[in-house]
C-alpha cells in the first residue's frame, strides 16, 4: 500500500491482519510438505507432528476473523481496506482448509504404513506435491506484492497439477487391477493425491482473491482445468 | 392503493433513476469569489428521483456548487458564476428567471435545523402562503398536514401544530425544515450537511426520511460522513480543490473507485 491512514491504529489492524496471513500460509506450506514426506517415508512421528499443528492453524484462522469482524465494526472500512480485510477472510479461510488437507494426508501415514507407498507411486506423489507446494509457495509471495498480473499468472498454472493428478489417478487404478491386495493402499493414495490436488485449488482461489483485492474486479474467464479424473474408466463404447 | 412490494418499488425506482433524465445539468460551473476561484469548470448532472451525494474534504467546493443549483450564491457578495446551469431546459441564469420562483423549485435545507421563530404551523404555511398556493383556510391545513406527513413529524406534532417550532428537538426541527421545503412542492431538494447537528437516531429519522423522498423528488446532499453519502444516495460526488474528481455510482464509489483522490479521501489515507 503506498499511502497510509491518517489513523495509524488502523493500519496497524490491517498490518495485523497481512502478518498473520502470511504466518498461516508458512505453516500450511510446511505442513503440507511434512504430510507428503512422511507418507513416502512411512514417518509415523512426523506425521503426528502433521496432525499437531492443525490446532495452530484453526486457532490462527478464529483470531483473523475475530480482529477482522472488530476491524470493520470499528472502522467501517470502504473500497481498497475493505477489499482488504474481506480478502483476509477468505485467504485465511482457504489456508485452513490447506491445512485440513495436509492433516488428512497426515492420517493415511499410519494406514499405508504396513504395506508401504510403491517406489514408483511414491515419485507420482512427490511430484504432484512439488507441484502444488510451488503453487502454493509463489500465491503466498504474491500475497506479500499483492501484484494482480503475477496472481493471474498463478491461476493459470493450476492445469498442469490437474493433469498430473490426473495421470496419477489412472496409475493407481491400473495398480488396483493388477493386484486386488493394493487396493487398501491405493485407495489412501487416491485420497492423498486428491488432497494435493486440492491444495493447488485453493492455492488457486487465493490467486483470485489477491487479484480481487488489488483491482476489484474478479479475474476474467473460467479456470483452467485438466481434470479429466471424474470421467475416467466410465464405459465408453 | 397500489400495493407493490418493497423491492418492486426500489427496482421501479431504480429502473426510472437509470432512463432518468437529467433534472440539472450543470455545463462548465466556475465560481469566483472576488479574485479566488473556488470551482473549475465543473460538469456535473444531477438526474432525476436519483439521491445525488456531494463529498470531498473541507474548502473542495461542493457546498459552492450546491449553492449554486438555487443560486444560493447570489446573495454573496463579490461572488461570481460562470458557465451554464439548467433545471429541466430553464438556465436559470437567465436575466428573466425568477430566483424567487427557482428557490420554490429548488429548496434548500441547511446544517443547522433554522425553524422560523413561529408556530410549527406557521413555518409550513409561510412558503405557500408567499407563493400563493393555497385558496383558503381548508386547503392551507392541507398543505401543512401533507407536508408534516411526507417529513415524518405529523405523528409527533399534530397536537401542538401552535406551539413554537423552536421548542421542537433538534432533530424534529430539522425535520420541521424539511417539512418547510416540500410545503412548496419543490422539483429538487438541495440539503447542507443536514445531519452534522443531529444525533446518530435523529440521524437515522433524517436519512429514511431522503429515502423516501426520493420517489417524489431529485436530491442532492452535501455530507461530510462517507458513510452518509454511502447509506442515502444512488450517485456520489467527489469534489477536490474546487474540481470535480470522479462522479459515479454510489456502489462503485464506495467498492472500487477510479480515481486515486477519491480512493484515498473515503479510505481516510493521506496521498
Amino acid at each position: 500500500m503506498a499511502s497510509t491512514h491518517i489513523l495509524s491504529a488502523y493500519d496497524d489492524e490491517l498490518k495485523y491482519l497481512s502478518r498473520r496471513i502470511s504466518e498461516m500460509g508458512g505453516l500450511a506450506e510446511q505442513m503440507c510438505s511434512d504430510a507428503v514426506r512422511a507418507l513416502v517415508n512411512s514417518d509415523a512421528a512426523l506425521a503426528q507432528k502433521v496432525i499437531s499443528d492443525d490446532v495452530i492453524l484453526d486457532h490462527a484462522e478464529r483470531e483473523i476473523g475475530d480482529k477482522a469482524i472488530v476491524t470493520i465494526a470499528r472502522r467501517q472500512p470502504v473500497a481498497a481496506d475493505l477489499r482488504e480485510i474481506v480478502g483476509s477472510l477468505r485467504i485465511a479461510s482457504d489456508l485452513e482448509r490447506v491445512g485440513d488437507l495436509g492433516k488428512n494426508t497426515a492420517k493415511r501415514v499410519i494406514a499405508v504404513q504396513g504395506t508401504g507407498v510403491p517406489r514408483k507411486l511414491a515419485r507420482g506423489l512427490e511430484h504432484l506435491s512439488d507441484l502444488a507446494l510451488v503453487q502454493l509457495k509463489d500465491v503466498l509471495d504474491v500475497y506479500a506484492t499483492r501484484s494482480a498480473e503475477k496472481a493471474e499468472a498463478i491461476r493459470i498454472r493450476d492445469e498442469e497439477i490437474d493433469a498430473m493428478y490426473t495421470s496419477l489417478f489412472r496409475e493407481l487404478l491400473t495398480y488396483m487391477m493388477e493386484d486386488p491386495r493394493n487396493i487398501t493402499t491405493c485407495t489412501h493414495l487416491l485420497f492423498c493425491a486428491k488432497n494435493i490436488e486440492r491444495i493447488g485449488d485453493h492455492a488457486t482461489n487465493i490467486a483470485e482473491t489477491i487479484y480481487y483485492m488489488t483491482t476489484g474486479a474478479q479475474p476474467e474467464g473460467d479456470r483452467p482445468k485438466d481434470d479429466s479424473s471424474n470421467t475416467l474408466g466410465a464405459i465408453t463404447e | 392503493m397500489n400495493m407493490m412490494s418493497e423491492s418492486a418499488v426500489e427496482k421501479a425506482l431504480d429502473q426510472k433513476m437509470s432512463d432518468a433524465s437529467h433534472k440539472m445539468i450543470g455545463k462548465d460551473v466556475s465560481v469566483y469569489y472576488g479574485e479566488k476561484r473556488a470551482l473549475f469548470d465543473v460538469n456535473l448532472n444531477v438526474r432525476e428521483n436519483t439521491v445525488t451525494a456531494l463529498i470531498g474534504p473541507s474548502g473542495c467546493g461542493k457546498s459552492t456548487f450546491l449553492r449554486c443549483l438555487n443560486r444560493m450564491n447570489d446573495t454573496i457578495e463579490n461572488c461570481r458564476v460562470t458557465g451554464k446551469i439548467t433545471l429541466d431546459a430553464d438556465d436559470i441564469y437567465d436575466q428573466n428567471i425568477d430566483v424567487v420562483e427557482l428557490r420554490a423549485r429548488v429548496g434548500m435545507v441547511f446544517q443547522k435545523p433554522n425553524p422560523f421563530p413561529k408556530t410549527i404551523y406557521e413555518n409550513i404555511s409561510y412558503g405557500p402562503r408567499i407563493h400563493g398556493l393555497s385558496k383558503n383556510k381548508a386547503d392551507m391545513d392541507q398543505i401543512v398536514e401533507a407536508s408534516l406527513q411526507r417529513a415524518g413529524l405529523w405523528g409527533e406534532v399534530k397536537d401542538r401544530l401552535h406551539e413554537s417550532g423552536t421548542g421542537l428537538s433538534g432533530g424534529q426541527q430539522q425535520r420541521l425544515c424539511i417539512a418547510r421545503a416540500i410545503a412548496v412542492s419543490p422539483e429538487v431538494i438541495l440539503m447542507d450537511e443536514p445531519c452534522s447537528a443531529l444525533d446518530p437516531i435523529a440521524t437515522a429519522k433524517v436519512e429514511e426520511l431522503i429515502h423516501e423522498l426520493r420517489a417524489n423528488y431529485t436530491i442532492v446532499i452535501v455530507t461530510h460522513s462517507m458513510q452518509q453519502a454511502a447509506r442515502v444516495s444512488q450517485r456520489t460526488a467527489m469534489f477536490h480543490l474546487g474540481q470535480l474528481v470522479e462522479e459515479n455510482d454510489t456502489d462503485k464509489m464506495f467498492t472500487n473507485p477510479d480515481d486515486q483522490r477519491t480512493q484515498d479521501y473515503i479510505m481516510g489515507r493521506f496521498g
